[in-house]
């Protein structure tokens, strides 16, 4: 286009121009348009990544974190990275995906060291508080354990293993010979720092790391657990009233505790339950 | 090029004649130290990644450089604060370091020496008045003042730090250091659309007429104390290549043309950059870079104030 500048007053090449120019703006506002609708258009729905260590609620993070990155920098082990369009998060935001690269749980907790505005809480002084997320064994279906055998690699390289992860046992009725030894996740300990979700040996890992919300229910504030309430108070808080009787089925003898003394017919049956 | 052989300078060929009264080096020194400088805001947080040389650590939105000096955007501080959130000491001791020295040498300087989408905006104009582009849609300059009006409002409302969804600069800046400009993200395209967006549809659309940053920053520089100053106004002849290369060409008539008005030489309008281009391509040696109280209105033809 140098080629046709200022070579007289020359009314085709300024036609020529004029075309040029038109095209180079038409083509800007395509480019444009589609530059800015690819931005949103990109996003998927994966939205279950985790936030460092220490960070504040979803929502009060977005009003404090300023996205420059400086724990990403001083995280030993790159676990966390910034988000970009795709990977779940807000833009720019910190985060890490436990199946990945897990959050090593550093006793110095250097990410929130380096936290300047305060979206990682410095008041997290023992990474055994964090709550990244919590852990549930959503596949249970495919679960080692679930399945009657031994894996137990949840359990093993759990940073609180016996606290955060237990083995429960069950009966397996399948063998009806062997033990069920199913990994519990104890949300109060854990610190959803995943690496149960990065060791698990399954092609999609069993046992995955949620945000706190997705992973545990709430019960109702006004909620009271009489067995609870007993317990703490070392005895029934309600005296039995002596007017109410105890009703029991006919012909069956009620117990003081509670429980019906039924008597055993020669035949095998019981006897209020004839058919 | 047949750039080089227009006898004439003017709007088309700013410059020309300044390269030939004081050679192309004279005549681009303060481009060159502004991209520069842009170059240097990019590369001290490369170093340590590339080659384990820590100098900054972070981004343009808050960064650490030493390990001691910490550094906030005072954009993203009030944000925050609109959200509901106070930042925590370093932030704000960050925060305070660059507000005042921002105050102290123009909050455009900002958009000038360091903010990466100068670069890309500056490409798109260059290349518009190669492809002789004229002007495009119309545009207030002030738009920019309610566009930050806007970012405030949504930061209150929605209790974030609201302009981080679509900030260009961040983005940029963000995707420079971290080398996530490659993967064609957020970066790649928020930066392609200011270029397609000055290019194609409005003529130094963004950084004059749009960035609520630049309006920001803008509004800390009312009382900065290095200005330029058209100091040899009365040399003046009139070529205009100071308004084409501006990219706030209000800003310099007063200045320059004030002499009759008795308004002082130099240039008071906060919208200024101190980009410096003005001093590079004037062959008169009008402007030069001057301080708020050197702005004596009698100026003499021979004598130079201060």
């Amino acid at each position: 286009m140098a080629k046709h500048h200022k070579t007289g007053g020359d009314a085709v090449d300024h036609n020529r121009r004029a075309v040029l120019a038109g095209t180079v703006k038409g083509a800007c506002t395509v480019g444009l348009i589609g530059a800015l609708l690819a931005i949103p258009a990109r996003r998927r729905a994966e939205a279950v990544a985790l936030r460092p260590p220490g960070a504040v609620a979803e929502t009060d993070f977005l009003a404090a974190c300023v996205r420059c990155g400086l724990c990403v920098k001083d995280c030993p082990y790159d676990t966390l990275k910034l988000s970009d369009m795709g990977d779940g998060p807000t833009i720019g935001t910190p985060f890490f995906n436990a199946r990945k690269v897990p959050c090593e749980m550093c006793e110095t907790i250097p990410c929130v060291a380096a936290c300047p505005t305060g979206a990682l809480d410095k008041g997290l002084k023992d990474i055994k508080n964090a709550k990244m997320g919590v852990a549930v064994l959503v596949g249970q279906e495919s679960c080692l354990n679930f399945l009657g055998l031994r894996c137990d690699v949840c359990y093993r390289v759990c940073p609180r293993i016996g606290e955060a992860i237990t083995l429960e046992l069950s009966h397996n009725a399948r063998t009806a010979k062997h033990a069920f030894f199913i990994p519990t996740v104890h949300s109060a300990k854990c610190t959803g720092c995943g690496k149960c979700e990065r060791a698990c040996v399954l092609d999609e890992a069993a046992i995955k790391v949620l945000p706190q919300a997705l992973a545990t229910g709430q019960l109702g504030k006004h909620y009271r657990l009489g067995w609870e309430e007993k317990r703490r108070a070392g005895g029934s808080l309600v005296e039995p009233s002596p007017e109410v009787q105890v009703r029991g089925m006919e012909g069956v003898e009620m117990t003081p505790g509670g429980t019906y003394k039924l008597d055993k017919r020669p035949d095998g049956g019981f006897k209020e339950f004839k058919p | 090029m047949s750039v080089a052989k227009a006898a004439h300078s003017g709007l088309d060929n700013p410059g020309v004649s300044a390269v030939a009264a004081k050679g192309w080096l004279a005549a681009n020194k303060w481009l060159l130290a502004r991209r520069l400088c842009q170059v240097l805001v990019v590369a001290v947080f490369l170093t340590g990644p590339l080659w384990g040389v820590w100098i900054a650590k972070g981004n343009l939105a808050s960064s650490l450089t030493f390990g001691i000096l910490p550094l906030t955007d005072p954009l993203m501080v009030l944000q925050a604060l609109l959200a509901g959130h106070v930042m925590t000491v370093s932030a704000l001791v960050g925060a305070a370091i660059v507000l005042g020295v921002y105050l102290l040498v123009g909050g455009r300087m900002y958009c000038s020496w360091v903010c990466p989408v100068n670069a890309v905006t500056d490409l798109a104009h260059w290349l518009r008045t190669r492809l002789g582009i004229e002007k495009g849609l119309p545009l207030n300059r002030n738009t920019r003042l309610w566009v930050l009006g806007g970012v405030l409002a949504a930061s209150a409302a929605t209790g974030t730090i609201a302009w981080e969804l679509a900030n260009p600069v961040t983005m940029l800046h963000r995707g420079l250091v971290t080398g996530s400009i490659l993967t064609f993200g957020s970066a790649a395209l928020v930066t392609l659309a200011v270029f397609l967006f000055d290019l194609g549809v409005v003529q130094r659309g963004w950084c004059t007429h749009l960035c609520p940053v630049g309006a920001f920053y803008g509004l800390l520089g009312r009382a900065a104390v290095l200005r330029v100053s058209a100091v040899n106004r009365s040399a003046c002849d009139d070529c205009m290549d100071c308004f084409a290369v501006c990219p706030e060409r209000h800003v310099i008539a007063p200045a320059l043309r004030g002499a009759a008005k008795g308004v002082g030489p130099v240039i008071m309008s906060h919208d200024c950059t101190n980009c410096g281009r003005c001093i590079d391509v004037c062959s008169k040696t009008v402007f030069r870079f001057d301080t708020r109280f050197h702005n004596v209105p009698s100026d003499a033809p021979s004598a130079r104030v201060a």
